[in-house]
């Protein structure tokens, strides 16, 4: 395991969210994958969760006493697949793989099959109940407790699954679990907030019984320092609401949401990996 | 298929008032006409499927004719509790409409897949089952839809597919087969977005001196039993294909009749998806071919029962 440094190093965070950018980047046009604009919009909070909060060794990946993390909008798969690899739960070769045939890597992040993934989602509003059931799993069985992370898209807040949750999470004070909701005011095919009313969002979780802040979700050292913090001595599950840009990081696809299913010409690449540093 | 879906049903919205489409949250674009022409009946419900068939079922209690719609898992097993007490057990007009049927989105993961609905919705008191095979089964499945007053799940495959019929199937009626081509050595029975593979199928069997009949089973429940027992009689090979679990899906509704009926039950061969999740990445044809649900390998299949 190892031991998270007080301070996060926000230089190499923030290196790390561009390198991802341009992986997503990548696999989207190689691909021609949807979901780009979902997976750019939260490579910050997986950039700040692999390399500085969670205590997780990629050679164990299935350590008992690890903490987890579960990507429930399951959608932003190229982004957790890049993360893993650059992590070194698996060799960084596997991302070209990503749709093949006959690959370990379909568009949504599969069950029991790559090592790093803990739950196989794809369908919204699952991974917070079971995020919820590993927490509690923890405190059953007496082990010394770990933390549990969920990484959820606004739009995923319309299930009323995730709210069935917040609920329970609240009155058995998981304190040791953490949503981060992704709240780049899109969903597939419209404004979040003229589909369903989110807002307001961080007063709706705290309503539910949780300590909810609300925060810059580009802003990797702040997330890393939040999420490295669960538990916080509130005594009760946190909600980091992250406002983001959907397809950060490259100036012509944020808050386009064409990019939620387009996927970029070799142009496009180019232009998105100049603007991310990365030449 | 969807794109004939959002169109046929803009038609049939400009016509019928009562009609209301509500979507969960996919389908960019696709209804932009529906929305023009009737913004006061498109709702975008979210990604909240359960909510979304409950607000269907009370639509349809005060006499509207609402559409449900999104992708195949979550407009049927997502919210299965809503569409059998609120839709089936109410017994309203509410039309759960699911894109992406089978395999059809194999790329996207098992999340996506659908092998079971088929099993789930026929199993539901009052539900009737679609699998359109072509686009303008589709087309077709939507006027009669409108022209009857029952719950009503409609199976879509996604866009592109090619067409089996050369226009619109004018004698289209729920719970009855449609022969595309007829033959004499064996019985192809398809349901939904086989059939194109099914007629892929004959072909090749002709090829090979052997005739098959093609029927589009474009309903599986009611199943259309006339044509059941005239295949069961007239041939010694009868072959149910689907994109779905031979657990429960149409194979599964003719064994029944079959069992039921009196039939010889080893003249029917079921073609469907095993009983495992496809966990592997690849699109449609790739999980196809591994499964062997492609017409080539039904021909073949076909080909070492006829020779036996
Ligand atoms: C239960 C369920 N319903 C529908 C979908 C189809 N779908 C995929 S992503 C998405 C919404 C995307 O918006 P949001 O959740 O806000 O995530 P973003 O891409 O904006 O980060 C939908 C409806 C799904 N994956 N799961």
């Amino acid at each position: 395991m190892n031991v998270t440094s007080r301070e996060p190093n926000t230089e190499l965070l923030r290196r790390r969210a561009a390198e991802l950018r341009g992986r997503v980047v990548l696999m989207s046009h190689q691909a021609k994958s949807a979901h780009l604009a979902s997976s750019l919009s939260c490579c910050d909070v997986l950039a700040a969760a692999y390399w500085h909060v969670l205590r997780i060794d990629p050679s164990r990946p299935d350590d008992p006493r690890r903490d987890r993390f579960i990507l429930s909008k399951g959608h932003a798969a190229m982004a957790l697949y890049s993360t893993l690899a650059y992590r070194g739960f698996y060799s960084v070769d596997l991302l070209d793989t990503y749709t093949r045939d006959g690959g370990k890597l379909a568009e949504h992040p599969p069950a029991n099959l790559l090592p790093g993934v803990e739950a196989a989602t794809g369908s919204l509003g699952h991974g917070l109940p079971i995020g919820c059931g590993i927490a509690l799993s923890a405190r059953i069985k007496g082990e010394e407790p770990f933390r549990v992370y969920a990484l959820l898209s606004d739009g995923e807040c319309n299930e009323g699954s995730v709210w069935e949750a917040a609920m329970f999470a609240a009155a058995q004070k998981l304190e040791h679990l953490c949503v981060v909701v992704d709240y780049n005011k899109w969903q597939a095919t419209a404004r979040s907030n003229e589909t369903l009313q989110l807002s307001p969002l961080r007063d709706k979780w705290e309503a539910f019984g949780w300590d909810a802040m609300e925060i810059d979700g580009h802003d990797v050292g702040l997330l890393a320092r939040l999420m490295a913090e669960v538990p916080n001595g509130s005594g009760k599950p946190v909600a980091i609401i992250a406002h983001t840009v959907k397809g950060k990081g490259v100036s012509f696809m944020e808050d386009d949401n064409n990019w939620h299913y387009r996927a970029p010409t070799a142009e496009e690449v180019a232009a998105a990996h100049k603007e991310l540093g990365l030449t | 298929m969807r794109n004939a879906f959002a169109d046929e049903l803009t038609r049939l919205g400009d016509a019928d008032p009562r009609l209301v489409m509500l979507s969960g949250d996919i389908g960019n674009r696709l209804f932009d006409k529906f929305r023009a022409a009737h913004p006061g009946r498109f709702f975008n419900c979210g990604v909240a499927e359960a909510n979304m068939t409950g607000l269907a079922a009370g639509l349809a209690m005060n006499g509207l004719r609402p559409f449900t719609y999104t992708i195949t898992p979550f407009v049927t097993t997502r919210c299965l509790e809503q569409i059998r007490t609120d839709v089936c057990y109410h017994d309203v007009p509410v039309t759960v409409v699911a894109v992406g049927a089978g395999l059809a989105y194999a790329g996207l993961g098992p999340t996506h897949h659908a092998c079971e609905d088929i099993s789930f919705l026929r199993s539901l008191p009052n539900m009737k089952v679609i699998c359109p095979g072509d686009a303008w089964e589709v087309r077709a499945a939507l006027r009669a839809v409108v022209g009857q007053d029952k719950p009503v799940y409609i199976r879509m495959g996604k866009k592109g597919e090619p067409l089996v019929h050369a226009g619109p199937v004018a004698d289209f009626e729920i719970g009855k087969a449609i022969t595309i081509s007829d033959g004499d050595a064996v019985c192809l029975l398809s349901t939904g977005n086989m059939l194109p593979e099914a007629v892929e199928a004959a072909k090749l069997l002709a090829g090979k001196g052997r005739s098959a009949r093609v029927v589009s089973f474009h309903t599986v429940k009611p199943l259309d039993e006339a044509c059941l027992a005239e295949a069961f009689a007239k041939f010694d090979l009868v072959v149910t294909l689907e994109e779905h679990s031979l657990i429960g899906g149409f194979g599964s509704a003719v064994a029944e009749y079959a069992v039921d009926h009196g039939h010889d039950t080893l003249k029917l061969l079921r073609v469907g998806t095993p009983d495992a999740f496809f966990k592997r990445s690849g699109e449609q044809e790739y999980a196809r071919e591994e499964l062997g649900l492609t017409g080539h390998q039904i021909a073949e299949r076909v080909l070492t029962r006829l020779s036996r």
